[in-house]
């Protein structure tokens, strides 16, 4: 007899946890509200990404295209794994001396894994994070960027 | 009766047949490779396959320097992430004796504990779809986006954060940080019990674990299975209790420990995790120190010549960190005692004679993580 | 000819009429046939169409997400072009396969499907065809799927294939009675298998209300049972997507894969409309007994409204069954058939035996 109770209690138990369950899934069906599903690009034009987001290390320049890198290779050896590549060149200073500056400073972002030790590790503060997330490309050597922007030259105030 | 049981069948060695689960397979999420054999559909026994994935962190990690080893940490258990960068930090802070200021330990603990509900979220998910319920996985996924967004907003990334540094933290937390974290402990104190409606309290769910892969108390000290999957076996491993580290100390939460070691344990004990891991911030959030956001350290660390060990809490079990210092900047041999290695060890053990779908809910109460697994 | 939208008889009649009067007998026959095949083709892929957008749109609303929205509007084209997408798929051929049965197995699939579609009533006269035996020919033949998914399973060559076939069998065999009981306990209530009698049967109030709690029980055993034999979740162990990758067409691919995807919605169509026809009066509009008033209000609403709003209903609780529950295990499918609702069942037929006796129904 007992064996006998135990099985219509079984089954009463099972429906209502079962319907509990349909209970929770229903209650998502009649409230569309609740979506939080982006319409990303269709949003483009409003996405604000945080302001700390890591999307790629940029080098800014001022508007007389002047950047902060004094070209010094902390960043470089400070990267993990060789996503920095710092060529210099020698320039002739006014007093006779010869001066090392950027040449060229290469960013392979293909090979970034956006842990922000160059960034930390610089000394002039010349090299941020930037916000740009869409990355896609169909060549992959457009992945390979030049930080500092052609005819670009150092702020003067910045002393290695 | 007995002629009938007795029939001339062939050696039961030759019914037996194998398939193989992945590498590529919706259950063994990411590519683990297990060769089950099978009698009809009852596993007889079962061998994982290992090292799809393996891009030797270790060795990686003997030509990086210390800073550059967190970053590495990030890709083994990638829920994780930040539980396992503590690790390095902490062997590196040990092995210098450096003071951290009490508001890095605060923030990391916090941060520690956020992680850890992300990736019980994920889990949650992951086993929903293992069941074959799919509406968890989306359910548990919006929930983990919350503290997603509260990692975007303060460390940059989603996922592969490297937030610490030996010596403190990369940048000081968002000032938006503890608001947003309190917000999102209210709102998941409300959403935890959709979960529980959905699928804890479902019968079919229930019928399909209770019982199931039921893992002794001194088989999982044997293999060494630890964190949430061992505590459901009664195996008192947690290493914030036992080996406290960060503010574990200062902070009340209770170390859940089961009786069975089935399956339906292993999924209560992530779910009471979590409900533990909120407590443990709301104990904190409020009470960050002021102060500075990292030690004063040398500019190229140097650790002495020696050998340093440091365990931390993972949200899948205990995560060991081995250094074999020459004094040098890099460390001359580095080993990590992942969890999720020891945990897939026991797979084989507790699945035996149980069908396939059981081992699909095993391994997903396992939660195992195959990068981890591989290095 | 007076063609109405509540009566589709004198409609039928008529074209009936003119092919006879203007065609040999044979040839009149051949052409209705063909009629007859071509809408049920189109009737059956638009259907097919509409239910796995209105799938994955529902599933979509329960999972708290949007679901398909970039094709036309509402994503509402989505499954028109997921269509032209699988029919531009190679079909692979499987080394060592069986290459015939092989082949053969989708269609088996869905022939099985296209059979049982021909005897639902859509509205009064709306029939291909009106046996009188007309439940016991639907469950015969929709049955008969169960050859196409073992026949899948076991010539892919592919071991998760063979599991989820053999589950597939074992399953449908054991299910399969649970359908037929239920629905047996309404065909003693109705005094009839033939679907116009049954639906007529029901003008003065549907079965579910008519047959007190016995034909409740046995709507609710229909549904899951009916559930269980479509191979829909949490029933779906044949294609158990964590288990067995996708089971039984896991070597599929390109428009034999789609088969087997519209076959897998047109059997839920079928089962939810002869739940609908058998526990919810079909075509027939709600009518109370005695309150002509009511019921002559609730004629004005055509029976195609009607069917297709109590089908689509059923099919929506079928969805929200699929897309909350986690998945069964076999031995736990077999436990619910035979310790649970085939007991249930039997004694249900005997409670409605006796109310039917006693004349205690309304």
């Amino acid at each position: 007899m007992n064996s006998f109770f135990k099985y219509f209690t079984d089954i009463f138990y099972a429906v209502k946890s079962l319907l509990t369950g349909m209970k929770v899934t229903g209650r998502y069906f009649f409230s569309p509200w609740e979506i939080v599903t982006q319409q990303y690009p269709e949003n483009r034009k409003t996405l604000k990404m945080y302001d700390r987001f890591k999307g790629e290390v940029i080098m800014p320049h001022n508007e007389h295209n002047e950047h902060r890198c004094t070209g010094c290779g902390i960043c470089e050896t400070a990267c993990p794994n060789g996503s920095i590549e710092i060529l210099q060149a020698k320039i002739d200073m006014p007093d006779g001396k010869k001066k090392r500056i950027i040449d060229k400073h290469i960013y392979h972002l293909d090979m970034c894994t956006f842990c922000g030790l160059c960034i930390k590790s610089c000394p002039s503060e010349a090299i941020v994070w930037g916000q740009e997330f869409e990355h896609a490309v169909f060549d992959r050597s457009k992945l390979t960027k030049i930080l500092n922007k052609p005819g670009s030259s150092i702020i003067k105030d910045i002393v290695e | 009766m007995k002629e009938i049981i007795n029939l001339p069948v062939k050696n039961v060695e030759e019914e037996e047949y194998h398939i193989n689960m992945g590498p590529q397979h919706p259950s063994t999420h990411g590519v683990l490779r297990l060769v089950v054999s099978l009698q009809g559909e009852i596993v007889k026994s079962l061998k994982p396959h290992c090292g799809y994935i393996h891009r030797g962190i270790e060795k990686m990690c003997e030509k990086d320097t210390y800073p550059q080893i967190i970053h590495l940490t990030d890709r083994m258990d990638y829920l994780s992430a930040h539980i396992n960068n503590h690790a390095v930090c902490m062997l590196v802070e040990k092995a210098l004796e450096v003071e951290v200021p009490e508001r890095v330990t605060y923030i990391r603990t916090i941060i520690d504990e956020l992680n850890r509900i992300a990736s019980h979220q994920l889990w949650w998910c992951s086993f929903g779809m293992d069941m074959g319920g799919l509406t968890c996985f989306f359910y548990g996924l919006r929930d983990r986006e919350k503290i997603l967004d509260i990692f975007e907003e303060s460390f940059g990334s989603r996922l592969l954060h490297s937030y610490y540094t030996p010596g403190g933290l990369m940048m000081d937390i968002h000032p938006d940080f503890q608001k947003n974290v309190k917000a999102f402990i209210k709102y998941f104190r409300k959403k935890i019990k959709d979960y529980d409606d959905l699928l804890t309290g479902n019968i079919i769910m229930q019928l399909r674990t209770k019982g199931v892969g039921i893992l002794t108390k001194e088989d999982a000290i044997s293999y060494g299975v630890t964190g949430p999957s061992g505590r459901a076996s009664g195996f008192a491993c947690d290493v914030r209790k036992h080996h406290p580290y960060g503010v574990y100390d200062k902070t009340e939460f209770k170390e859940i420990l089961g009786t069975k070691g089935d399956t339906f344990e292993r999924y209560m004990m992530r779910m009471h995790e979590m409900l533990e891991s909120m407590k443990i911030i709301e104990q904190l959030i409020d009470n960050i120190p002021a102060g500075d956001y990292k030690a004063k350290m040398k500019a190229v660390i140097k650790l002495p010549a020696g050998e340093y060990f440091q365990r931390v809490e993972a949200a899948r079990g205990e995560l060991g960190v081995y250094v074999v210092s020459d004094g040098n900047k890099s460390p001359y041999r580095m080993k990590f005692r992942s969890p999720n290695f020891s945990n897939l060890s026991v797979l084989d053990h507790i699945s035996r004679g149980c069908k396939i779908a059981d081992l699909v809910a095993i391994g997903g109460s396992l939660d195992y993580v195959i990068p981890d697994i591989d290095r | 000819m007076n063609f109405s939208i509540y009566d589709f008889t004198s409609f039928n009649q008529w074209i009936d009429k003119f092919l006879f009067d203007n065609l040999p007998a044979f040839w009149a026959i051949v052409v209705e046939m063909t009629i007859i095949g071509l809408v049920v083709l189109l009737f059956y892929a638009l259907v097919g169409l509409f239910l796995v957008y209105a799938e994955r749109k529902v599933c979509a609303f329960m999972q708290n997400r949007v679901g398909p929205n970039r094709v036309g509007p509402y994503g509402f084209f989505q499954t028109i072009a997921d269509l032209f997408k699988l029919l531009m798929k190679e079909l692979v051929y499987i080394k060592n396969a069986d290459r015939l049965l092989f082949n053969i197995a989708p269609f088996i699939v869905i022939i099985a499907s296209f059979m049982a579609i021909a005897a639902i009533p859509f509205a009064k006269g709306l029939h291909a065809i009106d046996f009188d035996i007309g439940i016991l020919y639907v469950i015969a033949v929709s049955s008969l799927g169960v050859v196409g998914i073992l026949l899948a399973g076991w010539s892919s060559n592919n071991k998760y294939s063979l599991i989820g076939a053999m589950r597939s069998g074992a399953q449908i065999v054991s299910y399969e009675l649970s359908v037929g009981l239920s629905l047996i306990t309404i065909i003693i209530l109705a005094g009839t298998m033939q679907f116009s009698a049954i639906v007529e049967g029901q003008a003065n109030g549907w079965f579910i209300f008519k047959g007190h709690i016995p034909a409740f029980i046995a709507f609710i055993v229909f549904l899951i049972s009916s559930t269980a034999e479509t191979n829909r979740g949490p029933f779906d162990l044949a294609e158990a997507e964590s288990e067995l990758t996708a089971g039984f067409h896991t070597e599929y691919s390109g428009i034999k894969f789609a088969f087997f995807f519209l076959a897998e919605y047109m059997n839920m169509f079928i089962v939810a409309s002869i739940a609908a026809t058998v526990f919810w009066g079909g075509w027939m509009p709600f009518h109370v007994g005695g309150w002509a008033g009511f019921n002559h209000i609730m004629d004005f609403i055509p029976p195609l409204v009607w069917y297709f709003g109590k089908t689509f209903f059923i099919i929506w609780i079928m969805m929200w069954i699929k897309w909350t529950f986690p998945r069964l295990r076999i031995d736990q499918l077999l436990t619910l058939e035979w310790k649970y609702l085939l007991p249930i069942n039997l004694v249900n037929i005997l409670i409605m035996a006796f109310i039917v006796l006693m004349g205690w129904h309304f």
